[in-house]
């Protein structure tokens, strides 16, 4: 194997977060998860340790039954190359399955990995409906939410409520094109239209008033923010402070629930968003969140390592029903027995996967409660509609996967 | 409406004004780091990871000692030049005799730690920080909707910029600053602690950065990759200014700051990039930089 200077890198990473060679050691009867994310960059809090303490749930709650379950971690620094590297590696050091993966742009090099290697991806953090779309695979689940399903909920809510004209502010990489092009087909079907946007280079921004004043001067009632994370947090303070507000919707595509406790509930209050789980949504969700809680840092899951605890749990199961050998042979049979078996945890409630590689389950709309309404550091939602989880994400036939057949 | 290359002129005006803002964080980013590199010759990587630490003692003041903006103002600056004074006594002192190559490493090794660490301790999606009550509110200027916040960062920085220029430029302190640059063993000689005077100037040069820091607190979230974007950008500024050159980093900050206010209007994906294109072009025209002497 011939070693560039990236490769040693992403050795480096891969042997200091994950400890391959006391995993080369171990029989053949284990099954290895590797947990690749975000562990230093404006991702971590969304899904870093997080999924990694999710995963770890979700293994000692599926209980001993006759194999062991080991898990790995890497940081990919949300970089498409590195993310690349360290999958390679893992693939043929004995991982069966990559889970987690958020930064679309890195989830979808790696989903081309997982498919040539016949393993296991499993993608709860990105966030573009590629992966089930054009780029579908028989290898990859796709768990958590989607551009598509974002834009749906926050997008048709705000659109309904008379914000019919939008600008957009987009990072400028394949999650915000993915988002800004998803939301754009809603607003345009409800009747409303797309009038400008702006795409700020991914991740060297850190000042986004120049954006406000063109959403402000081009007279839109909608602010489309197709971001995520800290740049979020930084457009709608800047929004804020500018005085967007007064004549213009914010509508925050994606944001979970780290960002809404960074951004505080005084500039957060009243915004909507959408997310496909909240900790405080059922007993289910209670009970989760209570049982994890000392291993999550005292935090409340936010969706992403939610997505790592259900897809996990739903592959243990499946690799328990066809034994493990033959989950280990073949990455694509071992998804193909995911996708026959009804799912059911404590994060999602019941649901399925399609063929096209997609975990459907109800979207939930939610608002930022105000100050006076919160009653504790982190009760910071009401709850707004439900889509139901047929409803929910894009119909099978309009994805343009090739594994559907029509 | 009267138009401007398509643009029109009340959108651009407002650009302008707010790329003047922008211009401000990286005048008094680069100011710091001019001081350090002119006076100390050390070209200080930690730069940026002490602009977050900034503000985060902004933070740390206010949710644990319930101390506002005013006076975290003045502390967050002395608690953080605190912490360069015995990064420089520990560390960086030991480095003056060799390359500055070794400077850099260093005190890049430092910023990653630094920044590590808080991410540590506070992860990464930031911690919010209100703007004081006697700075919120806008004024209406008629072409655009100009926040009180940013008005009184481009005032501040202005004065931080020009006092420290004077200080170093016009009074007998800067003086002996700068003739221990040229010859330190002489100035020793004539009776000036000449380490002491090299330690504070690091501390006052990472004090800078922390009060840019504070200023940045209210309007950007406050988290430990905060400075690691801005510190390339202004690291782009101090090099076109003329390494050392502090009236060249002030004047190119600004300068700089609308330069890329304007890229975002009209080039929006290339905001990040017009600012190294500039350099390099720069570097072939004048390699000492705009301001910079051979």
């Amino acid at each position: 194997m011939s070693m560039n200077r990236r490769g040693v890198l992403a050795a480096g990473a891969a042997m200091t977060m994950g400890g391959l060679p006391a995993a080369r050691a171990q029989g053949s009867q284990t099954i290895r998860i590797g947990v690749m994310n975000d562990m230093s960059g404006p991702y971590r809090d969304a899904a870093g340790p997080g999924s990694v303490a999710l995963t770890q749930q979700a293994v000692q709650d599926f209980g001993s039954r006759g194999f062991a379950v080991e898990v790995l971690q890497a940081d990919h620094q949300n970089k498409p190359d590195l993310g690349a590297s360290i999958a390679r590696q893992w693939f043929d050091q004995g991982v069966d399955v990559v889970a987690d993966l958020p930064t679309s742009s890195v989830a979808l090099a790696v989903n081309q990995i997982a498919r040539e290697k016949n393993k296991v991806h499993l993608n709860s953090g990105a966030a573009t409906s590629d992966l089930t779309g054009p780029q579908c695979s028989p290898n990859t689940v796709h768990w958590t939410y989607d551009t598509y399903m974002l834009a749906k909920s926050t997008g048709a809510a705000i659109v309904k409520s008379g914000g019919t004209s939008w600008f957009f502010i987009t990072a400028d990489y394949a999650f915000g094109h993915a988002l800004e092009r998803d939301t754009g087909n809603f607003v345009r079907a409800q009747g409303g239209s797309v009038v400008g946007g702006a795409r700020y280079p991914f991740p060297a921004t850190t000042d986004f008033s120049a954006f406000l004043l063109q959403a402000q001067a081009s007279g839109a009632k909608v602010l489309g923010l197709a971001s995520a994370s800290t740049d979020t947090v930084n457009a709608i303070k800047g929004a804020r402070e500018f005085g967007l507000q007064r004549r213009m919707k914010i509508a925050a595509l994606l944001m979970g629930l780290p960002d809404v406790k960074s951004l505080g509930l005084e500039s957060g209050q009243g915004l909507l968003l959408t997310e496909p789980f909240y900790w405080d949504l059922n007993d289910r969700t209670r009970a989760l969140t209570q049982r994890v809680q000392a291993k999550n840092q005292n935090r409340p899951p936010a969706m992403e390592p939610a997505g790592c605890y259900g897809m996990v749990l739903h592959y243990l199961k499946a690799v328990a029903d066809m034994g493990v050998a033959a989950a280990k042979a073949s990455g694509a049979e071992a998804v193909a027995r995911m996708k026959a078996m009804p799912t059911d945890d404590d994060a999602f409630g019941p649901g399925s996967i399609r063929a096209d590689g997609r975990k459907i389950h109800p979207s939930y709309l939610f608002q930022v409660k105000t100050p006076a309404e919160s009653r504790g550091p982190w009760d910071l939602y009401t709850l707004g509609a439900t889509t139901a989880a047929e409803e929910a994400f894009r119909p099978l036939a309009e994805g343009g996967c090739p594994l559907v057949r029509s | 409406m009267d138009e401007i290359f398509g643009i029109p002129a009340p959108l651009l005006f407002g650009q302008l004004l707010l790329g003047l803002i922008n211009g401000a964080f990286y005048a008094m980013l680069s100011l710091g780091l001019a001081v350090i590199f002119g006076l100390l010759n050390i070209v200080n990587m930690a730069h940026g990871a002490q602009f977050m630490m900034g503000a985060f003692a902004a933070w740390m003041l206010l949710a644990w000692g319930g101390i506002g903006y005013w006076w975290a103002l003045l502390l967050a600056p002395i608690i953080v030049g605190i912490t360069g004074v015995i990064l420089e006594k520990l560390f960086i002192s030991r480095l003056y005799k060799l390359d500055h190559l070794y400077g850099l490493l260093l005190t890049f090794g430092l910023a990653l730690i630094i920044e590590g660490v808080f991410r540590n301790e506070f992860g990464s999606s930031g911690l919010p920080y209100r703007i004081p009550p006697e700075l919120s509110g806008a004024w209406d200027l008629g072409f655009m909707f100009m926040p009180v916040y940013r008005g009184w960062v481009v005032v501040a920085a202005l004065v931080l910029c020009i006092t420290t220029w004077l200080l170093i430029e016009k009074t007998r302190l800067g003086a002996y600053l700068r003739a221990a640059t040229e010859n330190a063993a002489l100035v020793q000689a004539f009776g000036v602690n000449v380490p002491r005077m090299v330690t504070l100037t690091y501390g006052a040069g990472v004090a800078l950065a922390a009060v840019g820091g504070v200023l940045a607190a209210p309007i950007y979230s406050v988290n430990p990759q905060m400075g690691s974007n801005l510190i390339i950008v202004v690291f782009a500024v101090v090099v076109i200014g003329g390494m050392g050159s502090i009236l060249g980093s002030i004047l190119t900050g600004f300068a700089l700051g609308i330069v890329e206010g304007l890229t975002k209007v009209f080039w929006p994906e290339a905001s990040a990039t017009v600012i190294f294109v500039i350099m390099a072009i720069v570097l072939l025209a004048r390699p000492a930089g705009l301001f910079g002497r051979k």
